[in-house]
């Protein structure tokens, strides 16, 4: 038997790299946002301005930006907002947002479970269960399949 | 308002479904390489014939109501054309599809004198018969498709072609076959029309692949289902501007036109749902489906067991849904009508059952609950 048999190396193999019109992402169309402003987020905060808060770090969410960095900060900034609204509060604010604002609250949602800290998921979860009454299955499927990931 | 066909006593999956002319025989794959033919007998649907020439799984059937022949393609990479001889067999014809990657859509022109199947080889064949040889040759649309090209419809000048594809973009082309046909004249789409000249291209940014597209009865306007469970809409006389609406249900796998501005879709929530046109807007018009839990009791002792065996099951609990379809729709067809008036449609899914939908009493009483 041939030696190499068991290998599965060539399995690995990208054999479409020798395509010329290969499939890539599309660039972005227009500039990114570079992200929410700290400083404002954290003064509507401290008014207990919520719904202005959430609104301005959604608005500016860095989507399709290739800035790891922007992106990480973005989050952080986000899921503060998402901790600071209370639990009794998170349907009002809800009720406030866009359809396309709370699709993109979900991505945030979801890529917060993956940074849980103390306590931060179960808070999460309540406000999944908010997005989720408007939004329906459909803006968790958009998280799975948009590529503008935050 | 709907009646439920099964076939055989398979609960397989039904990958995709087509009609004959007169409706009185069906084509279908029962999610392998075959191809069943059932035919009307009273009320019983027979199996007359069994098409096995493909090796492996069909994922493409259309029959073409006037020529009477069938094309069905498959991930085996091939194509072939069925007609029935005298003796109500049928016999294949061969098609050379050049591809290296499964053929995953076919679908007839109007006219029925070619056809066209999208690929995975990232190309769309355009395919027609060549009397020489006896063999049915394809050109090739290639640019600037950079992904599996996953469903086609045509456009009802038998010249344009619109191709979805998992690169998230649906496409219109030209194609226009010098060989058989004569010049055609210009349309709203654009005025040059030779072979894969791209006339159209929308992208809706950061959406889902593409899993169905319809040309509408008037061939102005384009709609697609994608994986993000929207619902998108191009009008070619309002400058191609595109219109979406995102929905809150599970993706859409099918969409067809059922009038010029009324829109069929269906998918993995197992509900056809009806949505309707207007201005810069796609609003949603009603539910085909409003069945409530039903007993098992329509399901014969054997389907039952069936059913549980498939799903792994152990205990009988209750697993049925809210619907007729028990699993994703995964196909839709016209029944009765056209594209501009439909009044029956038909749709197939993983729960290997074929609905067909009467459209003219639900519109019916959609009329009527608005005037109350």
């Amino acid at each position: 038997m041939a030696k190499n048999t068991s290998s599965s190396a060539f399995r690995k193999i990208d054999i479409d790299q020798y395509n010329e019109d290969n499939f890539k992402e599309d660039e972005a169309e227009q500039a990114v946002p570079t992200g929410p402003d700290e400083g404002e987020v954290c003064a509507l905060l401290n008014q207990a301005r919520y719904v202005e808060a959430l609104k301005h770090v959604l608005n500016n969410a860095p989507l399709g930006s290739t800035d790891q960095q922007v992106k990480d900060n973005a989050l952080s900034l986000t899921l503060k907002v998402l901790i600071a609204v209370k639990s009794a509060q998170i349907e009002e604010v809800v009720g406030n947002l866009s359809l396309d604002d709370i699709d993109i609250l979900m991505k945030y949602i979801y890529r917060g479970f993956e940074y849980p800290s103390e306590g931060s998921s179960g808070h999460l979860l309540l406000w999944h269960e908010k997005a989720f009454n408007i939004g329906g299955a459909g803006s968790i499927v958009r998280v799975l399949s948009d590529r503008m990931k935050v | 308002m709907s009646q439920t066909l099964t076939f055989g006593d398979s609960c397989a999956p039904i990958t995709c479904h087509a009609w004959n002319k007169e409706r009185n025989q069906i084509a279908f794959s029962p999610n392998n390489n075959e191809v069943h033919i059932y035919q009307k007998e009273g009320s019983d649907w027979k199996q007359t014939n069994n098409l096995v020439e493909h090796d492996m799984r069909v994922m493409g059937i259309d029959w073409a109501p006037n020529t009477n022949r069938i094309v069905t393609c498959s991930v085996d990479r091939n194509a072939y054309v069925w007609t029935q001889g005298e003796d109500g067999k049928w016999s294949t014809t061969l098609v050379l599809l050049r591809i290296n990657r499964a053929a995953t859509c076919v679908k007839w022109s109007p006219m029925e004198n070619k056809f066209a199947v999208g690929s995975g080889a990232r190309l769309i064949s355009i395919c027609y018969f060549e009397k020489e040889n006896n063999w049915w040759v394809s050109k090739h649309i290639k640019k600037p498709i950079r992904s599996t090209v996953t469903t086609l419809d045509w456009h009802p000048n038998n010249i344009l072609l619109v191709a979805g594809s998992s690169d998230f973009k649906v496409r219109v082309f030209s194609a226009y076959i010098k060989d058989i046909e004569d010049q055609p004249g210009p349309n709203v789409w654009g005025s040059k029309l030779p072979l894969g000249q791209l006339l159209a291209e929308f992208r809706s940014s950061g959406s889902g692949w593409v899993h169905s597209v319809s040309f509408s009865a008037d061939g102005n306007k384009v709609a697609w289902v994608g994986h993000d469970s929207s619902i998108n809409i191009a009008d070619a006389s309002q400058g191609k501007a595109v219109i979406k609406l995102k929905t809150e249900y599970l993706p859409f796998l099918g969409c067809i036109w059922i009038s010029n501005n009324n829109l069929i879709v269906a998918g993995h929530s197992c509900i056809p749902l009806l949505y309707c046109h207007e201005g810069d807007e796609i609003k949603f018009v009603a539910k085909l489906d409003n069945t409530q839990r039903k007993e098992s009791g329509g399901l014969s002792a054997m389907k039952k067991f069936q059913s549980l065996d498939r799903q792994a099951r152990i205990e009988t609990s209750d697993t049925f849904l809210d619907s007729i379809h028990q699993n994703a729709i995964t196909y839709i067809n016209l029944y009765k009508g056209t594209k501009a008036d439909a009044v029956k449609i038909s749709t197939s899914g993983l729960d290997g059952q074929l609905v067909i939908w009467d459209i003219a009493t639900l519109e019916k009483a959609f009329e009527d609950r608005v005037m109350i």
